[in-house]
């Protein structure tokens, strides 16, 4: 390196340092959420280390499902127990990692059933193999016949009509459904319990993998049928998306959702979504360790061999503020 | 290359002889978009009201927009025969990177948004230089940084917030000027045309006059015709592969400061399989899968296609069920007619 390179490398450096230093937010930003971290920490079981594996259907990057983790990682924390969480949104690709879990004789396996045949073969090994197996989130109708021991989740359709009995009470008649996911069972019930509520429902089909592209969907849309008067999209990124597209449009529709994530707290706040349907996620991820530990330690089934209903419920302007406070930390 | 060959007057060789413009015009490779986006604007107007309404003219220029702005480069890079698999997520990890720095070190924004841009530029240069280095198939390449990138973004983000979604920057100082650049909205009478529409269009025109107009254009085409043969007349090959690789990079910075300051939050697992969207749009406006030949306007023609058959399906409210088949059919008849125009051209 010649002199003059060094020196020119030397002040590039400097430069960027002191612009860093001069360069600061005096607002927002890691400083406020830190302190708000640092107050949780709960108590902490004395029982045996055990290892449980969380296999769920998750792409990677879900805000949904980093909630629903979170609930587990948090029961783990407290139940002294050593998480292994693993997700893929191929149904047989998620069976194999159940199979990888049943080959490591771990204590207990939590799963989704969100595509019940693919988990079937799965699950049946596990039992065979004597592991406890809990399901959350997806397969409400199938668990019990596969031998899984509890169930956390909500009913996707009977969620999709209080949706539908709500919009209806507040006068919808010409709602879009916007499915951001084409084929995912779930999403498609929750639709289809609006649909038998509201029969003149549509639905939009989006890329949830672009902002930009579900953007300029639903504005089309929005643009194309001015009759349109809600507009409910089956996650909390997609409704903030909805917001932009509403304004857009220069539509009078009002937004709302299923399920939350920081963000959209805030939207219900400000009143830019009307209200979301909460299924409580970390509450399913939260539950299926607890239970797995509870089985073990104390021959305890929560629920009795029913299914335990985390959800449906509604945050809208009256109870944000409550949900709010604990969102900062993505965990609701 | 770039040395246009004089013919002396006197001896007139066929191959070499001055054709017709018709001929000339016809030989363009954005022609054939050209026509595929008529019939189909044609085609939409005709079966969808909504489409006829001048107000949405806005919305199907900024859905052609933010397509339009990464397939420009993408076209570059392929007329220089070489691909770019990262270029979908490479703008989530700018829209993240200006995030994460921006809320983790309580950065200005706009520091926050000029680090991006060294990082969106250090990632391009990153592709060229492995491609130089190794030789080995840019698809290769670039496929490995698009895993690296799709990684970095989950993990990193998961690491500094905790979450899987950059945090809320929108209360920081900074934001809103940034937003005025990045993210604006003006009205032109009642068609409301968006920010990335305008730099879309910039970027097309730049890219064009460069590919036409200048020497490096001409060294673009040369490599992507034939590394080897430009490299022995003087070409500096892997100049060239660098700085069209930056250039992606540079669009992808672009793209991802629109998305950040348009939609305040990231998710770190956005942008997944848009590279073929891009590659799609370029190659419907002409470009070879093969390298050296192409354009830039046709690529941003067929970004144009592409949007007015996504939009066109929403305006005509068909059942959506078929939406991907509508979608599949319609870019192969736009290919088509494209291909057909090429041939009657060639044939003359």
């Amino acid at each position: 390196m010649s002199s003059r390179t060094r020196r020119a490398t030397a002040v590039v450096a400097t430069t960027v340092l002191v612009a860093a230093l001069a360069a600061c937010s005096s607002t927002g930003g890691r400083k406020a959420v830190e302190d708000a971290e640092r107050a949780r920490n709960a108590g902490k079981a004395t029982t045996p280390k055990m290892t449980i594996a969380l296999v769920t259907h998750s792409g990677p990057g879900d805000t949904f499902w980093d909630i629903v983790r979170k609930g587990a990682q948090d029961a783990a924390a407290k139940d002294n127990v050593d998480l292994q969480y693993t997700a893929d949104p191929d149904g047989a690709k998620q069976a194999n990692l159940v199979q990888q879990a049943i080959d490591k004789k771990v204590d207990g396996i939590a799963l989704t059933l969100a595509k019940p045949d693919a988990m079937q073969g799965v699950v049946k090994k596990a039992v065979a193999a004597k592991i406890p197996v809990v399901a959350l989130n997806g397969g409400l109708d199938r668990w019990k016949a596969m031998g899984v021991t509890s169930y956390f989740g909500q009913d996707e359709k009977i969620a999709g009509q209080q949706a539908g009995d709500r919009m209806l009470k507040e006068g919808a008649k010409h709602p879009i459904c916007v499915i951001h996911e084409q084929g995912n069972v779930g999403l498609e019930d929750r639709c289809a319990g609006v649909k038998q509520r509201i029969p003149a429902t549509q639905l939009l089909y989006v890329d949830g993998k672009s902002p930009a592209s579900m953007q300029t969907a639903i504005t089309s849309k929005l643009q194309q049928d001015k009759a349109i008067d809600y507009v409910l999209t089956l996650g909390g990124p997609i409704a903030t998306v909805a917001v932009q597209s509403k304004a857009s449009a220069a539509s009078t529709a009002k937004i709302v959702t299923f399920d939350t994530s920081q963000d959209l707290i805030n939207a219900i706040k400000a009143g830019t979504v009307q209200w979301a349907v909460d299924q409580q996620p970390y509450l399913q991820g939260y539950l299926a360790v607890d239970q797995l530990w509870l089985l073990k330690t104390n021959g305890n089934i929560v629920g009795g061999g029913q299914p335990v209903l985390t959800g449906p419920a509604f945050i809208d302007k009256s109870n944000v503020a409550a949900v709010e406070k604990f969102a900062a930390s993505g965990r609701r | 290359m770039g040395t246009s060959a004089s013919t002396p007057a006197a001896a007139v060789d066929d191959r070499v002889a001055p054709r017709s413009g018709s001929v000339r015009l016809l030989r363009r490779p954005e022609i054939g978009a050209l026509l595929g986006a008529v019939v189909v604007c044609v085609f939409f107007l005709i079966v969808a009201s909504a489409f006829r309404n001048v107000d949405n003219v806005g919305t199907i220029l900024y859905g052609a927009a933010t397509i339009g702005i990464m397939a420009v480069p993408v076209a570059l890079l392929m007329v220089g025969g070489e691909f770019d698999l990262s270029a979908g997520v490479a703008v989530t990890s700018a829209g993240l990177a200006a995030s994460l720095l921006a809320w983790y070190f309580n950065f200005h924004v706009w520091f926050a948004v000029l680090l991006a841009l060294l990082i969106s530029l250090a990632i391009g240069a990153f592709n060229g230089t492995m491609l130089n280095r190794t030789g080995l198939p840019s698809f290769l390449v670039t496929l490995g940084t698009f895993f690296i990138l799709q990684g970095v973004n989950l993990g990193m983000t998961k690491v500094v917030t905790g979450n899987v979604a950059s945090n809320n920057i929108s209360d920081m100082q900074g934001f809103e000027s940034a937003q005025h650049v990045f993210a604006w909205e003006a009205s032109i009478g009642s068609v409301a045309i968006k920010a990335p529409v305008v730099y879309w269009l910039v970027i097309t025109v730049v890219a064009a006059v460069v590919l036409l107009k200048t020497r490096f254009g001409n060294w673009i085409f040369a490599v992507g015709g034939d590394a080897d043969a430009a490299r022995a007349v003087g070409v500096p090959v892997h100049l060239v592969r660098l700085v069209l690789y930056m250039f992606v990079g540079f669009c992808a910075w672009l793209a991802g400061m629109h998305l950040l300051f348009e939609f305040n939050t990231v998710q770190s697992g956005d942008g997944v399989g848009n590279e073929f969207i891009f590659i799609i749009a370029a190659v419907v406006g002409g470009c070879l899968l093969t390298g050296g030949y192409g354009s830039a306007v046709g690529a941003s023609i067929g970004a144009l296609i592409f949007a007015m058959t996504q939009l066109g399906i929403n305006y005509a409210g068909w059942n959506p069920d078929w939406f991907k088949t509508f979608l599949g059919v319609m870019l192969v008849l736009a290919t088509l007619v494209n291909l057909w125009v090429k041939k009657k051209a060639d044939a003359r």
